[in-house]
């Protein structure tokens, strides 16, 4: 399999062919994550860095793990506490970061387009971790394989996301991702945390989640931000709760066989109830941080294909 | 003193709205003659004579909300390279915003700036004034003081005065002087933040965006005061069609208002941000495509008056930063022209209408003799050919600050030589 792509940036770009390409690659490395024996070599000799210019602790470990898994040299670096509290811009982090000759760059950024940004001066592959409103894309992959392995299939499914879409990467790479594999797309939320104009993505927006959850196959909630319960976007935690929150009675009206997921780091009694997410005949949520480390493994493993094989054209 | 007599050009003009084949007399600064076809037997035999090869002869550009970074930024742009880069452009006249470091909101700080501006600088230069103290909306400036030191119009310039109380105070105040005040029609609370114009592509870029209601908002808003207080108010930028009616109405109620547009919203729009290209990165943020047609319309009919560049330096620092965090703002002395061709070319906007917004209605607005084909009228013109096409180079500019969203951009027609006053400041090589 050849990867066209120097980066993963986004899934904008993706052709459904590199998304297929990612999640069977992605099978191969969940059957070998659950060996004992847990390494390959795909990225012996690489070095990966972790940029993280916002808080994470389950991605940056999922990429960690990926990374050593596949046998690279992992660095994390903590850019918050950093050289950016210094007053250096970030393309001059780049640039430091550059001539230490890094291989694979997976960044996180709180501002939308910094990570497409940083790419442009770097010679590596990059792989976005999340900017700012942005995308996701690596979240969006592993929620596909997620889907895919549940369901058997990932297209002709209906597809409803829930709550925060606005300020949520997750939804937009999500929704662009599930859109190209054809499937249908019912955005739940409030208006407040809807996104200006997002009818014309092609998706099916309710404000009423009873009627949006009608017959579906996939419930994706999404994380509400603790600065916005109160007041600015939503009147109030429990009043969320009552009219978007996930409970037994709202997800009897999706299909029976109806999975439920969620990003985390979950709000329990917020966005969904502590039981829901807890049952294993509905909630895939443990499943989703499985399919995350072979997904991120899968991605990187790509990219440094095409990585190797544009340095060996270059050096030839 | 000797004649400069132009032959041969195609005269564009303005205030009649006609494009002639004809000729123009200059003497002692001012147009002394000028006339359709060829010229008659002349008295003053001092006269240095050139053929303009049937080239476009236009009043020069009068553009209103020029930053010039001094003082304060003189890195960004200084009166030396910004009087360069207006000549090229064919902008006579600069009127220049006080939105620098510090504020121009004194008459000594004006003075300072004025003498700087008149010894580095070959084309006038016309200073604004801010309308309240350090542009904060708290206090008005001496607006008396600073009409005496030479200020043509008081502005704030993106810094809307959010309260009504304070405005209200300044704009009677101006009245009362007859001073001009320019503001940018915005509500500040609902655009706080704001990177993009909210819609699609800011959804699918997840950029925070800003409502086009904003600006009707805050049109809304400055015509109820002037309903109230009789200001002459001129709006910097008008960029939506939703702000048009009420602005219609306004002039039909026969409120002393203008309003303007800038180059930028009339000839791009929100999709060529693109991948988050920080050049095209201008507040208010680029609109979308109906808008720029709707705002297109509006300068036809006169509905909009003035367009301006809006040349705003900034350095590669302060844009080679993710968008939301980029600054704002481009340069378009040197672009105003050619950019405004593409309107021509795209057989939307004749030239004459193309003048009477670039030079014609700014000199009307601030009352200068300027702006006019006109016996009598200061010899402030530019030769320009509308049809030559080349590739724009942002390095090939005059300007401190390269930022124009135009680079590696084709365009059509530039500017063959400026003249402030019957003498040449510019010529293209």
């Amino acid at each position: 399999m050849t990867f066209s792509h120097k980066h993963l940036l986004g899934i904008e770009h993706l052709h459904p062919r590199d998304i297929t390409a990612i999640l069977d690659l992605a099978d191969e490395y969940v059957d070998l994550n659950r060996r004992a024996e847990k390494h390959a070599d795909a990225l012996r000799g690489l070095t990966q860095v972790n940029m993280f210019f916002e808080n994470s602790t389950r991605t940056q470990a999922s990429f960690e793990l990926a990374g050593k898994r596949l046998g690279a040299d992992v660095m994390n670096m903590a850019m918050q506490a950093s050289s950016i509290k210094k007053g250096e811009t970030l393309i001059d982090t780049a640039m430091t970061l550059n001539a230490m000759h890094p291989d694979l760059l997976v960044v996180r950024h709180p501002h939308s387009g910094a990570v497409d940004l940083l790419a442009q001066k770097v010679n590596c592959a990059v792989l976005n971790a999340g900017d700012g409103r942005h995308e996701h894309p690596t979240q969006a992959l592993l929620d596909a394989l997620t889907i895919r392995r549940a369901k058997g299939r990932l297209h002709r499914l209906n597809i409803a996301i829930c709550g925060d879409i606005a300020h949520s990467r997750v939804a937009r790479s999500n929704l662009i991702l599930l859109g190209k594999m054809e499937n249908r797309i019912r955005l739940i939320g409030p208006p407040t945390l809807m996104p200006s104009q997002i009818s014309e993505f092609g998706v099916e927006v309710y404000d009423d989640m009873r009627e949006g959850l009608q017959d579906v196959d996939v419930v994706m909630m999404l994380r509400l931000q603790k600065e916005r319960m109160d007041g600015g976007f939503i009147p109030s935690e429990r009043e969320y709760y009552h009219r978007y929150g996930l409970d037994a009675e709202k997800l009897a009206l999706a299909k029976p066989d109806a999975i439920v997921m969620h990003p985390g780091p979950m709000n329990r009694g917020v966005e969904i109830d502590g039981t829901i997410a807890d049952d294993i005949n509905r909630s895939v949520i443990q499943e989703q941080v499985e399919m995350g480390v072979a997904v991120r493994m899968a991605a990187m493993d790509l990219l440094a294909r095409a990585l190797k094989a544009q340095r060996l054209a270059e050096a030839g | 003193m000797s004649a400069t007599l132009l032959t041969n050009a195609r005269l564009i003009d303005p205030e009649a709205g006609t494009e002639t084949l004809g000729w123009v007399l200059l003497r002692d600064g001012l147009i002394a003659d000028l006339g359709a076809g060829a010229p008659g037997d002349l008295p003053d035999d001092e006269v240095e004579t050139t053929d303009c090869n049937g080239k476009c002869l236009a009043p020069g550009i009068i553009d209103i909300g020029v930053k010039v970074c001094e003082p304060g930024e003189r890195h960004k742009e200084s009166y030396k390279t910004a009087g360069r880069a207006a000549a090229a452009g064919g902008v006579t006249t600069m009127v220049t915003r006080p939105d620098t470091t510090p504020t121009i909101d004194t008459p000594e700080t004006l003075e300072f700036v004025n003498r700087r501006a008149q010894a580095d600088t070959p084309v006038n230069v016309l200073p604004m004034a801010a309308l309240t103290k350090g542009r904060e909306g708290r206090e008005m400036t001496e607006i008396g003081f600073l009409l005496d030191a030479g200020a043509v119009a008081f502005t704030d310039c993106d810094h809307v005065v959010t309260d009504t109380k304070v405005f209200s105070r300044a704009l009677s105040y101006a009245r009362s002087c007859g001073a001009l005040v320019i503001a940018h029609p915005q509500e500040p609370i609902l655009s706080k933040g704001a990177a993009a114009t909210s819609g699609k592509f800011a959804s699918l870029r997840g950029l925070p965006a800003v409502s086009p209601m904003a600006e009707r908002m805050g049109l809304d808003r400055d015509i109820a005061l002037l309903e109230m207080t009789g200001a002459r108010y001129h709006a910097d930028q008008i960029t939506t069609a939703r702000a048009l009616p009420a602005l219609e109405r306004a002039k039909n109620n026969g409120l002393d208002i203008t309003a303007g547009t800038s180059i930028h919203h009339l000839t791009l729009n929100e999709l060529d941000v693109a991948d988050y290209r920080t050049f095209f990165k201008v507040k208010p943020p680029l609109r979308s495509e109906d808008d720029r047609q709707a705002i297109i319309d509006a300068v036809r009919s006169g509905l909009i008056d003035i367009i301006s560049s809006m040349h705003t330096p900034q350095d590669e620092e302060s844009k080679r930063l993710p968008f939301e965090e980029a600054a704002a703002g481009a340069v378009a002395l040197e672009t105003l022209l050619p950019a405004a061709l593409r309107l021509y070319h795209s057989e939307q906007l004749d030239l004459p209408t193309l003048f009477r917004a670039l030079s014609y209605n700014p000199a009307k607005r601030l009352g200068l003799a300027a702006g006019r084909l006109a016996v009598g009228a200061p010899a402030d013109l530019v030769l320009f050919d509308p049809d030559t096409p080349f590739v724009m180079d942002r390095f090939a500019l005059h300007s401190k600050s390269q930022n124009t969203p135009f680079d590696g951009q084709r365009m059509q027609g530039r500017v063959l030589s400026t003249l402030v006053a019957g003498k040449t400041v510019y010529r293209r090589p």
